[in-house]
């Protein structure tokens, strides 16, 4: 799988609340219109202008706070293409992954990359390429992990197990 | 090698003999929890196409993010819950009355937080149970959708870190303070995936209360769990309510951490977090004389008893300053009912202060006391991110219970250590 798109730059500890704030949780309830809120109180320009396939690059600990699952619900709807950062806080990056949402762990790039710049990313061969021609190596996901990822998510994931029983 | 407590019980859990960090374990919740978000767990349940969840009897729900409801939208949220809890036969169902609370506070009260148990909550503040020897960790919607059609998950066994907390608090200085030093010390990622083990003289001697605020915010340096051992305190607390048997897992003495802090107490003084992030944190003085519009008492991090009476104890006999807001909202209906009996209720609505029904309130921003654009909120909640009570352009200030109570009653942030 090759992902292509805009970089989107942010820092470190972006939290939920910025990603997808509290008041919304119980009154937007269609993905579609959770992707209008994305990072409303980070970036307002972001939600209007973010294309298909458009990347978000962050610091440390991307997704602190809260369990709601909306924070990575809205990027996935809006269809964000992955999030590299230089670390995750845990329950987004389940969330992440239960979302079909690729996220990737990459310290090294954020140093390297500006807003708005093109980058290139190789899943099958762990590989980001920059649009100065640096390359940035990063772990492979789990198998288990990539193959709820390729389902589109946890419940397609595990709509087809239950179906194959 | 000894092993952690993280260590030991998911091993335990996953029937393996030994574990280390960094190993995934598959392994069923002995209980799980959820709040208003069941509504949409429900939703996601059955689109995986599963009639029943795995085991109702271990399926806890607490209605409190936004109760009563606030819109038509959150009633019709509460309604679905209630419909499927009727046709699931799920029998701990905790709705909209004088039984329930914050699903936290609620779910300890109840006798749901059992020692050795490993239990997953949709909310990130499920790592609370930790006081009592749990191991309890937040997860999200799907992953919770998941659980109810296979009663299974997987866990990465995490690194641990020790903190051993020595001496007593000095006059004006609680649990509060020192989670937020720690916090500030190892900053918003500092514990992120680890388990974060409590110990020490100090701890024997908090309250389960105070434990529980400490135990509550480790998420907030990215913890997946807390640690507390359990001992006379926790057996006596739980002896009549436990829903459950359970037992005793402790870290071996030579287990193996990735790091080890100590805390002095007597070293500490009262702090706050500063807006917009929970590692922000100073000393109050750095930040006093600063207006306020509003203070809110209560959350799953300070709604309790004790931090109740510790407010009615500086605002007993006295008003709130002139133009600022006191919202106080007890946990649960069982801190409320004692608070009525105690008198702590009418001594801080004399001073002032509105009280809500319990329940999470304006914390994350969904009713009862949001902000308006420009306003200061001084709080005893456990997140002040950027418009988390509403608004992006309000700021929340993080502090204990005697700060938050000394600032309604000057309307400037104030020491505690003024007016005690």
């Amino acid at each position: 799988m090759i992902i292509k798109g805009r970089v989107w730059k942010y820092g470190d500890d972006i939290n939920t609340d910025v990603i997808f704030p509290g008041k919304y949780t119980y009154t937007v309830l269609e993905p579609s219109e959770m992707a209008k809120h994305a990072l409303e109180d980070l970036d307002p320009s972001f939600a209007k202008e973010a294309r298909p396939g458009d990347i978000i690059v962050a610091g440390k600990n991307f997704g602190c706070g809260s369990s709601r699952e909306q924070a990575a619900t809205c990027l996935k709807a809006l269809g964000i293409g992955a999030v590299v950062a230089k670390s995750f806080a845990r329950i987004f990056y389940r969330n992440a992954i239960n979302q079909g949402l690729l996220v990737i762990q990459c310290p090294e790039l954020f140093e390297f990359v500006v807003n708005g710049e093109e980058i290139k990313i190789d899943v099958d061969k762990g590989e980001i390429h920059t649009l100065g021609g640096k390359v940035f190596r990063f772990s492979p996901l789990p198998e288990f992990v990539r193959r709820i990822i390729d389902d589109g998510g946890l419940i397609p994931h595990l709509r087809k197990r239950f179906k194959e029983r | 090698m000894g092993m952690t407590f993280a260590e030991k019980l998911l091993s335990k859990k996953a029937d393996l003999s030994h574990v280390k960090p960094g190993d995934v374990v598959i392994v069923e919740p002995d209980r799980v929890l959820s709040h208003d978000n069941a509504a949409a767990i429900i939703r996601l349940f059955k689109s995986i196409g599963v009639e029943k969840v795995w085991a109702p009897e271990k399926v806890v729900i607490v209605l409190d993010h936004a109760v009563p409801a606030p819109t038509d939208k959150h009633a019709n949220n509460h309604k679905e819950i209630r419909e499927f809890v009727a046709e699931q036969g799920i029998q701990y169902f905790y709705d909209v009355n004088s039984d329930g609370g914050v699903c936290h506070q609620v779910f300890c009260e109840e006798g749901f937080a059992l020692p050795s148990h490993l239990i997953l909550g949709s909310d990130s503040h499920t790592c609370t149970y930790g006081a009592f020897g749990v191991f309890a960790t937040g997860i999200g919607r799907s992953e919770m959708a998941g659980v109810w059609a296979l009663g299974q998950i997987w866990l990465r066994v995490p690194e641990s870190i020790k903190i051993e907390v020595v001496g007593e608090f000095p006059k004006g200085v609680y649990a509060k303070d020192l989670i937020l030093r720690i916090i500030g010390d190892l900053g918003a990622d500092g514990a992120d995936y680890k388990s974060v083990e409590f110990t020490g003289g100090a701890i024997r001697n908090m309250s389960i209360s105070e434990r529980m605020t400490l135990c509550n915010m480790v998420i907030e340096m990215g913890a997946k769990n807390g640690f507390i051992e359990p001992d006379a305190k926790t057996i006596s607390y739980l002896q009549s309510i436990a829903k459950g048997r359970f037992e005793i897992i402790k870290p071996d003495e030579d287990a193996s951490y990735e790091k080890v802090l100590t805390y002095e107490l007597s070293e500490l003084e009262p702090l706050v977090a500063k807006p917009h992030n929970v590692d922000n944190v100073s000393p109050v003085k750095d930040v006093a004389g600063l207006k306020i519009d509003q203070a809110l008492i209560g959350t799953c991090t300070n709604g309790r008893l004790d931090d109740l009476e510790i407010a009615a104890s500086i605002l007993g006999g006295k008003k709130i300053a002139k133009g600022v807001r006191l919202i106080v909202i007890p946990a649960s209906w069982r801190v409320y009912r004692e608070a009525l009996r105690r008198g702590i209720v009418e001594t801080l609505v004399e001073a002032g202060a509105v009280i809500a029904p319990p329940g999470c309130g304006p914390c994350m921003g969904n009713h009862l006391g949001i902000l308006a654009p420009g306003e200061v909120c001084i709080s005893t909640a456990n997140r002040n991110f950027k418009g988390r009570m509403g608004n992006p352009d309000s700021e929340i200030y993080l502090a204990s219970p005697a700060t938050v109570a000394a600032s309604a009653l000057k309307g400037v942030i104030t020491d505690p250590r003024e007016v005690l």
